[in-house]
């Protein structure tokens, strides 16, 4: 019975009157790719902000490491191990790309910074050329490196990728899905939201379907590919 | 030719005292996009600190010195808790009459406590002047200058390499991102207000210097001239602070110069004018991208 990482146990979300999230729950195993997929509203980024803290659930739990973390503040989850790729990357654009990293190890003693740097330089060696470039002039793909190595950088042992394909040409969702592969290889526990639903189900060990705010299906990766309700909605086919 | 390098330094050195408080507009601009019209107050304040301090107990310049700017940097912050933070999701038209109101708090509270008369602030220290090249320097231009240039430097230095200030410039970009990386986003909101106070009191002591007079409403023609500076510049940005400050008292001094005395507070709102006609987001400005 492999260790559970992160549990959500029947949260509900609500922005105002509207209720955006429905008693969702679902877990994710130590060392497992875990995805959750669904159209656009959803409810995927509302569930990966309310788990980092960015909101909070009226009625649920969340924890993580067998620790409660609900209501837990965003940047407190961050130290206790858990990091989020946000939506629409959301680098710091006026800052450089190695001040960018510099923050994501924000919560990490100070002589860590250097070697962990040169390990994001390792997975991506684009950013160790543009290191000293602004963030800003970056193309979309190399902001997405950007905001997975300074996600790295907080010595997370599990990592929230919201939408990393977002407006991104095939081949570098292509790039992009290999780097999530290594990084999991590498021992990261990851939990990612897509809307290119082939790609998230073709990496992932197991997923779950959202529709307006519930789980409406889970299953394995594979099961998911050739279940044909789901090839109907998510996978044009 | 030496009335124009006379009327520079002075320019200069009115400009350096708005630069240090528009700066501590922009900062906090900058972080919550607050237009904080009780930032003049606290100039006042610091003031009142002075004189009291020196005036009243009797005690030395230096004291009177770290007592202005502590309690400047310490009101700050505590107005910042008290009246903005509970703000912070409310819309931003609330925050800035929020920001007015303290502002009428801090005037009418003084003048209930201490009058509306001018309470006059002993001299910091002992007036004199230099020549350089038939140019009389005064020591208060040369202060106040040193000061203004050594605070920026130490700005700079706190905003580009330190940890916080890189806080700071994470969270005033994007502030959901800054949590995500582990800031303590009210925290450092707190430090901005600290910052940016602090400045503010350096200002309020160098004002001191050249016009050594404390009122309840001193603040609040001074805190509009910095707040035309830090538009100049371009709101939120500090470099664009300084400049803006520069900028405006140089303009004033070669107004007054010209025998236009009378006109020059008008000469600095119609530059507001005209900024926000002609370039809104002023020198050094970045377009606002409207968050939606």
């Amino acid at each position: 019975m492999a260790e559970t990482m992160l549990n959500v146990d029947k949260i509900n979300v609500y922005y105002g009157n509207i209720h955006a999230i429905k008693d969702i729950s679902f877990h994710v195993d130590k060392g497992e790719i875990v995805t959750l997929i669904g159209a656009n509203g959803a409810g995927k980024s509302t569930t990966l902000k309310t788990i980092s803290g960015l909101l909070h659930p009226k009625t649920g739990e969340i924890s993580f490491c067998g620790k409660n973390i609900r209501g837990m503040r965003a940047h407190k989850i961050v130290e206790s191990g858990l990091a989020q790729v946000p939506e629409g990357r959301r680098v710091f654009l006026h800052m450089s790309v190695e001040e960018n990293l510099e923050m994501g190890g924000f919560t990490q003693p100070a002589a860590s910074i250097a070697p962990n740097m040169e390990k994001v330089y390792d997975l991506f060696p684009r950013l160790r050329e543009r290191r000293r470039q602004m963030a800003g002039t970056l193309s979309g793909g190399e902001q997405q490196m950007l905001a997975m190595g300074r996600a790295l950088m907080s010595g997370a042992n599990m990592l929230m990728l919201d939408e990393p394909s977002m407006g991104l040409s095939p081949l570098l969702v292509q790039e992009i899905f290999q780097i999530i592969r290594d990084v999991h290889k590498q021992g990261m526990t990851i939990l990612l939201v897509e809307q290119n639903a082939q790609m998230a189900l073709s990496i992932a060990d197991r997923a779950y379907v959202l529709e307006t705010g519930r789980i409406v299906m889970e299953g394995t990766g594979k099961e998911l590919l050739t279940n044909e309700e789901v090839s109907k909605a998510y996978l044009g086919g | 030719m030496t009335v124009f390098f006379s009327q520079l330094i002075n320019g200069l050195s009115l400009g350096s005292i708005y630069a240090l408080i528009a700066l501590g507009y922009s900062m906090v601009y900058g972080i919550i996009l607050l237009l904080n019209f009780a930032h003049g107050d606290i100039i006042m304040v610091g003031a009142y600190m002075s004189w009291f301090v020196m005036s009243q107990l009797g005690l030395g310049p230096v004291t009177a010195v770290c007592a202005s700017v502590i309690t400047c940097t310490v009101l700050g912050v505590v107005i910042e808790k008290i009246a903005y933070t509970p703000l912070r999701s409310a819309p931003r038209i609330s925050l800035l009459i929020t920001a007015i109101g303290v502002s009428f708090f801090l005037e009418y509270t003084t003048e209930l406590l201490l009058g509306s008369g001018a309470k006059v602030i002993p001299a910091y220290f002992e007036a004199r002047a230099f020549r350089l090249g038939g140019v009389n320097l005064g020591l208060t231009s040369i202060i106040t200058l040193a000061v203004t240039v050594a605070s920026m430097l130490a700005l700079s230095f706190l905003v580009r390499q330190t940890r916080l200030g890189k806080a700071m410039r994470a969270v005033s970009e994007d502030m959901d991102a800054a949590r995500l990386m582990g800031v303590n986003v009210n925290s450092t909101i707190s430090f901005t207000f600290a910052v940016g106070s602090a400045l503010a009191g350096i200002g309020s002591v160098l004002y001191c210097c050249s016009y050594p007079q404390a009122t309840p409403t001193m603040g609040s023609m001074l805190g509009l001239k910095a707040f035309v500076a830090a538009v100049l510049g371009g709101i939120g940005s500090i470099p664009g602070a300084m400049i803006g400050g520069l900028a405006i008292g140089v303009c004033e001094s070669f107004v007054s110069a010209i025998g236009l005395s009378a006109w020059r507070d008008a000469v600095t709102f119609a530059i507001l004018i005209l900024v926000l006609l002609i370039k809104p987001t002023g020198f050094l400005g970045r377009k606002v991208q409207e968050k939606v």
